[in-house]
């Protein structure tokens, strides 16, 4: 990838086309950063079916995301097609509940 | 404190005029992880209690912060974990 929209369609394309996408450095199996191995023990945990992109394979995409979420740092969290947030918000709602309902609320996990 | 994190703190207070603010420099927990830095101050944990807040999501919030900071994310400031809460969520945490 190098042109800036082929990104752009890459990460439009990735999140339109499946339920939950993780951009993340690393991958599911082999997280390499704290705060993406975070999200990964989450979405395990609740049972979530869910891609994880590495973004430490290709830089213009690893800056492409934070252009395109308007958020500065990996993790970043897409459910449906919406921008959830990144560790810090992932964690407090895991922690509070809310992410396991709103991912059954969504049929994308059993309650 | 380090230097990074007065200027944290100088920026977060004029932009957000926090009820209550706290900054803890990680660095050492990290230190030999990538983006780590001899001397510290490239990882921190913020806790933010500011009206500013009233009526944001978290991603609002953080934003708001990430805004404000800018320029340390893309410098010296490796990793900012962040906790964000309005005066009324903070003393329902209390």
């Amino acid at each position: 990838m190098s042109a800036e929209s082929d990104v752009n369609t890459f990460i439009d394309t990735t999140i339109k086309g499946h339920d939950i996408v993780l951009f993340m450095k690393g991958t599911p199996d082999q997280p390499r950063c704290g705060f993406s191995s975070l999200v990964v023990q989450v979405l395990d945990h609740l049972g979530a079916q869910y891609i994880g992109v590495d973004v430490l394979q290709d830089n213009d995409l690893r800056e492409g995301i934070k252009v395109y979420s308007d958020w500065p740092t990996i993790p970043q969290l897409y459910i449906k097609g919406e921008f959830i947030g990144g560790a810090d918000i992932v964690r407090e709602m895991f922690q509070s509940g809310e992410l396991k309902t709103a991912l059954a609320g969504q049929g994308l996990i059993e309650a | 404190m380090g230097i990074i994190a007065d200027r944290l703190k100088a920026k977060l207070n004029q932009a957000l005029a926090p009820q209550q603010l706290e900054i803890h420099d990680d660095s050492a927990k990290h230190s030999g992880h990538a983006g780590a830095r001899e001397g510290g101050e490239s990882h921190f944990s913020v806790l933010v209690v500011s009206a500013h807040f009233e009526g944001l999501n978290r991603v609002a919030r953080q934003r708001l912060i990430n805004t404000t900071l800018a320029e340390e994310l893309a410098g010296p400031v490796h990793a900012l974990s962040l906790q964000t809460l309005t005066p009324d969520e903070y003393a329902a945490k209390k």
